[in-house]
């Protein structure tokens, strides 16, 4: 297995996150959300460390991380698309704009971009149904949303890369 | 009794209170189906196949988990109960792989019962779209199909909560759900101890094992019995098919309520493997010819009679064994003293526990457990000191996993920081061969901040006072310095211990095999006693007994010191009970030990050696030297299933059936004695032990009638007090607990209760002596031995396993990362250590588990630790000091 977190950030993360919520109640899930906003994932290095200093095992840690969409095991990209999939947007042709975006990053729901620019997140209502269907780009909504003016939001973030 | 009254399918019943409707409906017959349902885990009422309709509930009630209730009225099998049912099966069938012709679980699938109980329709009625998944195959014994589950989460219930490993998990949500290990199911990166009791509960074919052989379950019969590797005496089921074991399904109940373990579950294929010995062997010219058994016995004779009167009675030795049967130990021993005319006869439990039989004898009266297996899960302290248990002795080790779940504090103390550690309150890292030290300066501790039990210490025990002067100037400060660990952790250890009501210590070799392993085993009754925790139960002191049958084969006389049931051989009373017995006059010396035996073939006093399933060229200490001296005998006999390093040096070799082909009893470490059953007949012609030995003393003169095993039973009962009340109409079910002094006495579950065997518990103080061979500039690292999960012992039953051998294929060393990289040596590297008695090679383990300057080696490998390892001997009870020798790294080869 290609390791992703080297020991450096591995000492790193022990001694500002670990040992921050060790001493919680149930400390695992606040400790898995630092790691998905550190690294854009939970790396299989990162799982086997909070095992080690938590003595919760692997498999456990593993299904957690697998139960909720929020966390992936691999690095997400620099960019989260997120089409909102909730039944306003439904009805708004939600699915056409993801058919769209696939074609267009040439990936599938829920993969990266080869470049490590884009992932096409799974996404329920994001409670802002008056403006389906809606988009999400990392914290920034946008609404009202077609197959076109989709995609030049898309290379906005694109040429903000070049 | 708080009792209530109810109605169920029409039937009025007073129950007790306190019980689930799926209980009472099991109580009276009533067949109520279930997947996920484990009497022994709290209900999840997740398969909802156990529904019940009570009246005036609006809804289905799970049965499992709905406690009766004065006034039900319950219905088990009404029209709704049954539609519901049949809906639940109809969902299932219609996302599962409609494979039954090919799928291995055919015969043995509750789903297939259930659909065929409920007659659900075989095409779907549901249009749901079937799951698509790759087989798991990653673990080497056994695959999972997601298609085939039907994710009940027994499998995952019972690797969490009862084996309590958690290397299972749910993975994915949803319709995506499936059960595997972290990470796709990478082995290297799983915590999964491969004991396949998730295997043992899947209701259908989703976890099934990867067994070469195809068998049906119709084809099959089984045949409950008890497992021949550690001490746990484990129930489980031979399932045998044409005469070949094909499966291994662990029983419920006590012992081991249906748990096994890797050895016990999957290292079966030596029973029927091709390099079983078949027939008798004579050594010609250096070369093994087949023979006949009257050839063999007629050669053994003949030397027996030359020998006999050249050089006596006793230049004679027997090894006896701690693998074979009760009875087969007791007429091995009545062969050496009644027909030979020696003492001369020991067995391999001089290298595991001859310190705690000596040590314990002295200050308690009997050198056994305490305590139960059962009565693990209730302590409330666990000091365990010199086991690694979830490897030696896994159902127990998850016993105590599942009692700190319950809020039992757990003291570790281990030069290796084992799986164990990872869950203990206190770790302590001590360094080989300071357990006095340790336990001593805890003591210290105790007895300073007032912590111990007086009244106990006053009327249960004698000579405290002799103790506090050894150990009131022994500080936590000194220990420290010696062990190797923080004061203030020993400090901690030693309050935890004495504020346990329930505490409980449980050692083994780490304990016994030093040359001052009897006082390691005293310190440990002191501590144990100056706490008032001996005698109770749950509370107590547990050396765990290595082998399958090492505490029968000590029961049985398999010592140069004693008859069955621990009678001294120098007791007049106790020889002429025996002479009267046995017909003949009786030696009175005391034998030789196993080393002495040794010792004495190498200077040829002992010219003959009779070795019954040992192995000694493996097992003792010193390859080199057990090499030479099995070489300068006149004459070696060896028993046992395969051609072993000792049986190679042998004259003659017999042939023995394994435990799957003969009746008899194996003695666990609880004192438990059990049957076990003949499943197949003989391999090819070999024969019990207990029918060549009996045969044998036939031919060497002594008319000895041919004795069944319970027969030999009922022979031995008369004259070995704990024994008196066993037969084995009595212990057929259950087994019974020695001491058993009559034919009515229950057995006992604890030993102590209200005195000590002796009378008064004696506190023996004992002072910190270093071990024999410490590192200096020559031999700077300290070695230290021991077992590993998946080996047994010589590896001669575990190594005819090819997955277990893929596993841990070759001997291997753990070393401490700093001093991996101060001899530039890596993980994988081939390696030569060496000792001042020999050499060896072993592949590097390169692990912080360990501390620095000490390094592990298994002693299972021939050729491996034991080419290291030191002779020296404590000598009360003559156990070498396999734990601690000096040794050097001679870099890569």
């Amino acid at each position: 297995m290609k390791e992703y977190v080297n020991i450096k950030l591995r000492k790193e993360f022990k001694s500002s996150i670990i040992d921050k919520y060790r001493d919680n109640k149930s400390p695992l899930m606040q400790i898995l959300q630092e790691s998905q906003k550190q690294f854009g994932c939970v790396p299989v290095e990162i799982q086997q460390l909070i095992s080690e200093e938590l003595n919760i095992s692997t498999a456990k840690i593993h299904g957690v991380v697998s139960f909720y969409s929020m966390f992936s095991l691999k690095p997400a990209g620099k960019h989260i698309i997120g089409i909102c999939t909730g039944t306003a947007c439904h009805v708004k042709g939600a699915q056409r704009l993801v058919d769209r975006v696939e074609k267009e990053l040439g990936i599938k729901y829920g993969e990266t971009t080869k470049d490590g620019l884009f992932t096409l997140a799974p996404t329920r209502c994001v409670g802002d149904c008056s403006k389906a269907a809606v988009v999400m780009v990392d914290d920034t909504m946008y609404g009202n949303e077609t197959g076109e003016s989709i995609i030049k939001i898309l290379k906005s973030y694109q040429n903000k890369k070049s | 009794m708080d009792t209530i009254k109810l109605k169920i399918n029409n039937q009025e019943i007073e129950v007790p209170k306190g019980k689930t409707i799926l209980e009472l409906a099991r109580n009276l017959d009533i067949d109520i189906p279930t997947f996920c349902y484990d009497e022994r885990l709290k209900s999840d009422g997740a398969c909802r196949m156990c529904v019940v309709e009570v009246e005036g509930v609006d809804r289905l009630l799970t049965s499992c988990s709905t406690q009766a209730a004065e006034g039900m009225n319950i219905q088990t099998h009404s029209e709704e109960v049954i539609q519901a049912r049949k809906d639940i099966l109809d969902l299932t069938w219609a996302s599962h792989p409609n494979e039954c012709v090919v799928c291995d679980a055919n015969g043995e699938c509750k789903l297939q019962d259930y659909s065929y109980e409920y007659q659900i329709s075989p095409d779907p009625v549901y249009t749901g779209h079937k799951r698509e998944f790759d087989i798991i195959t990653s673990n080497k014994f056994f695959y999972i199909d997601p298609e085939k589950c039907i994710l009940c989460g027994n499998c995952v219930n019972v690797c969490t909560d009862l084996q309590k490993v958690e290397a299972l998990s749910f993975i994915e949500r949803g319709y995506k759900t499936y059960v595997s290990f972290a990470f796709e199911g990478d082995m290297e990166t799983s915590n999964c101890v491969s004991c396949g009791n998730c295997v043992s509960v899947c209701p259908t074919g989703a976890m099934v094992e990867k067994s070469k052989d195809l068998f049906r379950i119709w084809e099959t019969t089984k045949t409950r019995t008890t497992c021949p590797y550690c001490g746990v005496g484990c129930q489980f089921d031979l399932v045998v098919k044409n005469n070949k074991v094909v499966r291994i399904d662990p029983a419920p109940g006590i012992p081991n309520e249906g748990l096994l373990c890797v050895k016990g579950k999957f290292a079966f294929k030596f029973i029927n493997h091709k390099d079983r010995l078949t027939t008798p062997l004579i050594k010609e010219n250096g070369e093994f010819r087949e023979a006949t058994w009257n050839e063999a016995y007629d050669l053994i004779t003949s030397k027996f009679l030359t020998i006999k009167n050249e050089y006596g009675a006793n230049s004679f030795a027997g090894l006896s064994s701690a693998k074979v049967t009760n009875e087969e130990n007791y007429m091995f021993q009545k062969l050496f003293r009644a027909v030979i005319g020696t003492n001369n006869v020991d067995h391999c439990a001089r290298l595991c526990h001859a310190s705690t039989v000596a040590g314990l004898a002295t200050t308690l009266g009997s050198g056994a457990m305490t305590n139960s297996i059962g009565e693990v899960k209730y302590n409330d302290v666990i000091f365990v000191i010199g086991s690694n248990t979830t490897e030696t002795h896994p159902v127990i080790g998850s016993f105590m996993k599942q009692a700190t779940a319950k809020g039992a504090k757990l003291i570790v103390a281990d030069p290796r920081k084992i799986e164990l550690a990872n869950g203990a309150d206190v770790f302590l890292g001590i360094k080989p061969g300071t357990n006095v030290a340790l336990l001593n300066a805890m003591m210290n501790v105790i007895y300073k901040e007032n912590l111990y039990d007086k009244e106990y210490i006053s009327t249960r025990t004698e000579k405290f006072n002799e103790l506090v002067e050894i150990i009131k100037t022994f500080t936590p400060e000194k220990a420290a310095d010696i062990c190797g660990v923080k004061a203030e952790d020993i400090i901690k250890a030693a309050r935890i211990y004495a504020s346990g009501d329930k505490a409980a210590i449980y050692y083994a070799m780490g304990i016994t095999q030093h040359s001052q392993g009897t006082n390691h085993v005293k310190s440990i009754a002191n501590i144990a006693m100056m706490c008032g925790n001996v005698g109770k139960e749950s509370a107590g002191i547990n050396p765990l007994r290595g082998q399958n049958n090492v505490q029968g084969a000590c029961d049985m006389g398999g010592l140069p010191n004693v008859y069955p049931g621990y009678q001294k051989v120098f007791n007049k009373e106790v020889q002429a009970k025996f002479e009267k017995a046995w017909a003949v006059k009786l030696d009175d010396k005391v034998g030789l030990s196993i080393p002495h035996i040794l010792n004495g073939a190498y200077d040829k006093l002992i010219k003959f050696l009779y070795i019954m399933g040992e192995n000694p060229m493996v097992s003792d200490p010193d390859t080199t030297h057990v090499k030479a001296s099995l070489n300068n005998l006149d004459f070696l006999v060896v028993q046992d299933l395969f051609m072993t390093e000792t049986a190679e040096l042998a004259d003659v070799i017999l042939p023995a059936s394994s435990y799957a082909e003969k009746d008899g009893t194996f003695t666990n470490t609880e004192r438990r004695i059990q049957k076990i059953r003949p499943a197949i007949p003989p391999i090819g012609n070999s024969k019990p032990d207990l029918l060549i030995i009996q045969e044998l003393m036939n031919s060497l003169g002594y008319p000895q009638k041919i004795l069944t095993s319970s027969e030999v039973m009922d022979e031995l009962a008369l004259i070995t007090p704990i024994y008196q009340g066993v037969n084995y109409e009595r212990i057929d079910n259950l087994g019974l607990q020695w001491p058993v002094k009559d034919k009515n006495h229950p057995g006992t579950k604890f030993l102590h209760e209200g005195s000590f065997s002796r009378g008064l518990g004696l506190f023996t103080p004992v002072e910190y002596i270093k071990s024999k061979e410490l590192p200096d500039e020559d031999y700077p690292l300290i070695l230290t031995t021991g077992r590993v999960l998946y080996h047994f012992h010589t590896i001669s039953m575990t190594g005819k396993n090819e997955e277990i051998n893929e596993i841990i294929p070759r001997n291997y060393i753990e070393i401490h990362p700093s001093t991996a990289a101060k001899y530039k040596i890596k993980h994988m590297d081939s390696i030569k250590v060496s000792s001042r008695r020999g050499e060896t090679i072993a592949e590097v383990h390169v692990t912080s588990k360990i501390s620095e300057n000490v390094v592990f080696m298994p002693f299972h490998f021939a050729d491996g630790a034991n080419m290291l390892t030191n002779t020296a001997l404590d000598e009360t009870c003559n156990i070498p000091e396999l734990k601690v020798c000096a040794v050097q790294i001679n870099g890569l080869v």
